[in-house]
């Protein structure tokens, strides 16, 4: 996010903008009267918050690199909310665990709504993505991998990163639900989770309806 | 011994998913309190000029704008000072440094005191009416931050003369010099507000 006040250097182009931006409605006032100063005020205005717009939409997240592995361990995170399980996940697991001692997170966000987001309501949000947690290691146990388990933030892609941060991830498996019935996929959580991430991301479609299951790279 | 190595010590395991940074959150923070601060004076100060229509500044009296106007070149050069300290730590200067923090020092000192100068003579008082009192109010508030910034800038000074920063730990500079340039932005404003609008 753009923040003027990030680093010294960035205040002091802040800074500088704002002498510019003063100057100028200054000058307007002095030449032309205090409706001239209006009309440029408000022409400046709207160019500064369109560039701050544009600017904003055109930033790119800083990557996140995962510390390495130990030699002859590799570390699976795989991130579901409710489609977490099935067997192309378990063949998927023991593909990339070959040979190697396997470690597996399942992140299962808490999925909230906004406005109880926003007041900080988030237990029964958290209770629930607990629940479904604990139904998918147990899937997974059914399945032969033996997982462990964490209840994440209920963005994704943030829930990826707290992952990341403390698990470490040599791939990042996200389970979803068909296009058509997924949310993540609606809202693009697979392609900016790629831009996002510097570790190779595998995409499972899971339909739970169908019991069809189909992996993309 | 066995029980003691079970005992956690230390804070809790902090929330992972606080998803702003806290550093970045502290600073909204203040830049969201700072804003309602001067906003309720400029609120007040737009109500006195625009919805009561009278002129600004009320006669008989008269602003000094020409000397506020030396005093606002002063605080902006003494942020290019600021920089230039900043930018001297990084590349290992510490003549640089210390040069920069003592002249961004002194030139802060001389806009307060030209500040106090101008309250002494300006010829009205707080008891003149509302114009003279969101006058002593919105410049009185600013030249607290300043005086604040001037502590801290003291701070730094004498740091930077005993020899601490170095161009990898000049985290101190860094956090004074946004502090100054928010200081002076926020002059610009009331300058531009007050004095010349």
């Amino acid at each position: 996010m753009i923040n003027p006040l990030r680093s010294e250097a960035e205040a002091f182009r802040f800074l500088i903008g704002t002498i510019v931006y003063f100057a100028a409605i200054t000058i307007a006032v002095v030449a032309g009267g205090r409706w001239v100063g209006l009309g440029v005020f408000v022409v400046l205005s709207v160019i500064v918050l369109g560039w701050w717009a544009r600017a904003r939409r055109s930033e790119r997240p800083v990557q996140t690199v995962p510390r390495p592995s130990a030699e002859g361990e590799r570390r699976i995170l795989v991130v579901a909310n409710e489609t977490v399980g099935g067997g192309t996940l378990r063949d998927l697991i023991h593909e990339r665990t070959e040979g190697v001692r396997e470690e597996v997170l399942v992140v299962t966000p808490a999925l909230n709504s906004p406005l109880r987001h926003w007041a900080s309501d988030e237990d029964g949000a958290r209770a629930a993505a607990q629940e479904r947690l604990e139904r998918s290691l147990g899937h997974l146990r059914e399945l032969g991998v033996q997982a462990r388990g964490e209840v994440g933030d209920g963005d994704p892609l943030q829930a990826m990163e707290d992952a990341l941060r403390t698990f470490g991830a040599d791939e990042i498996i996200i389970s979803t639900h068909p296009e058509g019935r997924s949310h993540w996929l609606e809202r693009g959580v697979v392609m900016k989770a790629r831009e996002r991430f510097a570790v190779p991301i595998t995409h499972v479609v899971v339909d739970l309806e169908a019991e069809k299951e189909e992996v993309r790279n | 011994m066995s029980v003691h190595a079970e005992v956690h010590h230390g804070p809790p395991t902090a929330h992972q998913s606080s998803r702003v940074n806290a550093s970045v959150l502290g600073v909204f923070l203040f830049i969201a309190s700072e804003i309602m601060l001067f906003g309720s004076f400029f609120t007040a100060y737009f109500f006195i000029r625009v919805v009561n229509g009278v002129e600004w500044p009320t006669p008989p009296f008269e602003l000094p704008v020409f000397v506020a106007g030396i005093n606002t070149a002063i605080l902006v050069t003494s942020s290019f000072t600021m920089h230039w300290a900043l930018q001297s730590v990084k590349r290992g200067n510490r003549a640089g440094l210390q040069a920069g923090l003592l002249l961004t020092f002194l030139m802060g000192l001389v806009f307060l005191l030209t500040q106090a100068l101008e309250y002494s003579r300006v010829g009205f008082n707080t008891s003149d009416g509302a114009f003279p009192t969101i006058f002593f109010c919105l410049t009185g508030l600013h030249g607290a931050h300043v005086f604040v910034g001037l502590t801290i800038l003291l701070i730094m000074t004498t740091r930077a003369f005993r020899g601490h920063f170095s161009p990898e730990h000049h985290h101190g500079v860094e956090i004074g010099g946004i502090y100054w340039h928010f200081v002076d932005v926020m002059w610009i404003v009331v300058y531009t507000t007050v004095y010349i609008i």
